[in-house]
């Protein structure tokens, strides 16, 4: 091989897994008593691209695997063998398989061949059986076992096309090459070229067409197929259709002599070298569904440059808005106009941008039906798995770290939440529970839901485990809706046996902190006897924040909108100084404590007097503070650059942001923040 | 390889020569390796960081990315401790065991681009004092003068690991 073929490894990694995905997602689907012929097609075809693909870079463990499966999926096809759901079992299994063995190839690890040849072999005792009459042996990979059905032979029935154009075709602007190229289209094509009209060399006008072509067309198509071709150029030419009778001169023959003409023909005319598909009808439409180019692949640093420069001119935008503002004059009214049709320009742009960010979440559902299916087997559960709002969107950042969390959660409702049949048919319930999935947008934020219909939360069982647990005290009485919220404490896990599917030392914990890494929060309801409901919501992106700007001195900060749970201004006397704890002031009932912006990140402010200031009540994991700001500036959304790499962490920061007159702002985390204050007060 | 060739080779090794942005801090004159100077621009105010040590003046937006901002005069205790239109910010390129960064340093004033060979270069003296000698590259002869040539990396590194601390996990 002349060229490196490794380059392109990832490519073929990156849509073998993606085929692998479309295998499973169609395998899940098939069903076993009437299975769709499309499925089984889908499914053949992904594991053909695969084989295809690893033969080509010499991966011939993969090869091999996919071509016993491929000989499997085949007889499905052809409807040699019956469906039965011990083969989709199989056929899910050999989807693991293929995952592993592509895993391992990609990062270089010895592939497991054990299990390899295991499932290897059951696939080849399968089509063994039900073939029969001759026993397989391990079949070699190179030996193609005809996976495209071969045109029928009694076929031969097509068209004799014979087209005498007129010298001025070419003038016309036609062009011969994109008939024969839309002929090829409907089926095999031979064409004979007839350059007796051709002058000598030097009496040659490339603009005048001296040749005219004899065709056969092997398909078949109605007439009127054949002459909507045509359809375009029948002023410049003459043309005469002819059924096929099957008795034919050979067509290779001409082929040649076409050939050899056409380099005789030199500057002449562009002279089609033989355009048709040479012997396989079948293959023509698969190749066109696998080629329509309906995405493209970028990678995410191309995206995110996309997004700085965009950034910059948005920037640049305002800045502008500012200057026109203050600009006079004859041009002042159509300045004003032409900026403000840029700004909407520009924000369109921005949009677009970020949606490149964006993917429907079907990419993390699209593993649970597998999920689902493997655990209600074990488990010996009937579940059913309903997905509603898959297409919903969201930040590709927020997408990849979702995954865990959900599916933590759907092993829950999956593990504790449904009852087993027979408890359910107690309690007057369909045998079969259901664990509904569902994705929605609201506001600037996504919804995702996770349901079930089982047996709901126990909350005496709650109660009961968080005293044994030590999280509350023996006495203490906790709020009837507070009680859920106490199975997100650390350490808490309400599992009486730790099964196999769920306690693997994670809980509820771990997901309620992932969620809330991202930003996002995440709510409980349950009915007991009638189920349990998670809500987790998330920011449609991790790239944006809407933010409230305050000022503290000269320094302009941005206190994310989710965190705000209400601005003030404190009268006389509003706060109190409490021994120890600072300063508090009483809101809606409780008493909050003052954090004072300027002390803790050291600004001169304007101003000291509470009462001349503001107070922002913020919330962050589950506490409240005042922060002391002396003024609010506006709302607005920022885009959300890193502190961490150009700088350091940051204790009460969770990152920066640049302001339209191109200064740079903080933004707040809030949580940090409360940290902050108080392990400062506890060091005063 | 011909001895004759062997001593040209050597010669041009000890002859290599590079460019230096040189720049006054207190009177005296320091030197960069011009390949590392992204710009240089006039001050313009900074966004204070909290918790950051006092030569630490902020961060700057410099088209789109996060500029941190270190007063190169404060950090050595030398020059003047104003703000006028006439201070300087030299923005590098500093390569870091985390990658490569943009810094700004402010110094009093940038004063020329010199050429200078490997054979003006001498060791720095170990005789202690306000600059690290780690940071020291080494001393140039230009003219008369002496120029003292500063290893960015090394003076950033030592900024970055008093800036942020090895970072707490957050699952401990």
């Amino acid at each position: 091989m002349s060229f490196d073929l490794e380059q392109f490894h990832e490519a073929f990694f990156e849509e073998s897994f993606e085929a692998v995905e479309a295998m499973e997602a169609a395998l899940l689907k098939l069903d076993v008593g009437a299975p769709e012929a499309d499925l089984i097609n889908t499914i053949f075809r992904t594991a053909h691209s695969i084989k295809g693909g690893s033969g080509m870079f010499g991966f011939n463990d993969i090869m091999s695997f996919t071509h016993t499966l491929e000989t499997l999926l085949d007889e499905l096809r052809s409807g040699a063998m019956q469906l039965r759901q011990s083969t989709i079992d199989l056929l899910l299994k050999s989807v693991d398989v293929l995952r592993d063995m592509l895993q391992a190839v990609q990062h270089k690890t010895a592939i497991d061949t054990q299990t390899v040849s295991d499932i290897q072999f059951e696939l080849e005792l399968v089509v063994a059986q039900e073939r029969k009459t001759s026993p397989v042996g391990p079949v070699s990979p190179g030996q193609e076992t005809a996976p495209e059905p071969s045109a029928p032979a009694t076929a031969a029935r097509g068209w004799h096309i014979d087209l005498q154009p007129t010298p001025e075709f070419l003038a016309h602007g036609c062009d011969p090459v994109a008939l024969f190229e839309a002929l090829a289209a409907l089926g095999p094509l031979a064409v004979e070229v007839d350059a007796s009209r051709l002058p000598a060399f030097e009496e040659l006008d490339p603009a005048v067409l001296a040749l005219s072509w004899r065709l056969r067309l092997d398909a078949e198509v109605p007439k009127a197929a054949v002459e909507d071709v045509f359809a375009w150029v029948a002023d410049a030419c003459s043309l005469t259709l002819e059924p096929l009778d099957g008795q034919l001169p050979d067509a290779d023959a001409e082929l040649e002599s076409a050939s050899g003409e056409a380099a005789a023909g030199g500057a002449q005319a562009p002279v089609p070298a033989a355009p048709a598909p040479s012997d396989d009808p079948g293959r023509a439409p698969a190749a066109q569904v696998g080629s329509d180019a309906t995405s493209i692949r970028v990678s995410i640093e191309k995206i995110d440059e996309l997004l700085n420069s965009v950034g910059e001119v948005v920037i640049t935008q305002s800045m502008l808005t500012q200057m026109g503002a203050a600009i006079g004059g004859p041009f002042s009214e159509r300045l004003q106009s032409g900026l403000s049709q840029l700004e909407r320009h520009v924000r369109e742009l921005q949009e677009s941008v970020m949606r490149i960010r964006m993917l429907p979440i079907s990419f993390v559902f699209s593993r649970f039906p597998r999920l689902v299916r493997d655990l209600s087997q074990q488990l010996g559960k009937k579940i059913e798995l309903k997905m509603t709002g898959e297409h919903t969107e969201l930040d590709k950042t927020v997408l990849e770290r979702v995954g865990d969390p959900l599916v933590h959660l759907v092993r829950n409702a999956v593990d504790h939440g449904i009852e087993d049949a027979s408890t359910r048919e107690r309690s007057g319930k369909p045998a079969a529970g259901t664990v509904h999935l569902n994705a929605y947008h609201k506001g600037g934020a996504i919804i995702i839901e996770v349901s079930d219909d089982g047996a709901g939360l126990d909350r005496d069982r709650i109660l009961a485990k968080a005293r044994e647990k030590g999280l509350i005290g023996v006495d203490e009485v906790v709020a009837e809706d507070a009680i859920h919220d106490l199975m997100f404490l650390p350490g808490f896990s309400t599992a009486e046996t730790t099964t196999d599917v769920s306690g693997r030392g994670v809980g509820m914990d771990v997901v309620k902190r992932n969620i809330t890494e991202l930003g996002g929060y995440i709510d409980v309801s349950s009915t007991q006897g009638k189920g349990t409901r998670f809500t987790i919501n998330l920011p449609l992106t991790l790239a944006i924040v809407d933010g409230q700007s305050v000022a503290v001195g000269s320094e302009t900060y941005i206190v994310p909108l989710v965190t705000i749970v209400e601005s003030l201004q404190l009268g006389r006397g509003g706060a109190n100084r409490l021994v120890g704890q600072g300063e508090v002031f009483s809101f809606r009932g409780e008493y909050v404590p003052i954090v004072r912006l300027h002390e803790l990140f050291e600004v001169e402010p304007r101003t000291r007097d509470l009462e001349k200031g503001l107070v922002m009540v913020v919330e962050g994991d589950g506490r409240k503070v005042g922060l002391f700001v002396d003024d609010l500036l506006g709302q607005q959304q920022v885009v959300i650059k890193s502190l961490e790499t150009n700088y350091g962490r940051i204790e009460g920061i969770s990152g920066a942001t640049i302001l339209g007159e191109g200064t740079v702002a903080l933004i707040l985390d809030v949580p940090g923040l409360i940290r902050l204050a108080s392990d400062n007060l506890a060091a005063a | 390889m011909t001895a004759e060739a062997t001593a040209l080779a050597q010669e041009g090794a000890t002859l290599e020569s590079r460019q230096v942005l040189t720049f006054t801090l207190g009177g005296e004159s320091y030197g960069v390796d011009i390949l590392r100077v992204q710009e240089i621009r006039g001050w313009s105010s900074v966004t204070r960081i909290p918790q950051a040590p006092d030569h630490v003046l902020g961060v700057l937006n410099l088209r789109g990315s996060i500029v941190p901002i270190i007063d190169l005069r404060r950090r050595f205790g030398v020059g003047q401790a104003d703000f006028t239109p006439l201070t300087v910010i030299i923005v590098l390129l500093v390569d870091l065991p985390s990658g490569r960064r943009e810094f700004g340093l402010v110094v009093d004033g940038v004063s020329d681009v010199v050429d200078i060979t490997s054979g003006d270069m001498k060791p720095p003296p170990d005789i202690g004092g306000r600059v690290d000698g780690d940071f020291l590259q080494g001393l140039a002869t230009v003219g008369d003068a002496m120029v003292i040539l500063l290893d960015v990396d090394a003076l950033i590194s030592k900024e970055m690991a008093m800036i942020a601390p090895e970072e707490r996990d957050p699952d401990v």
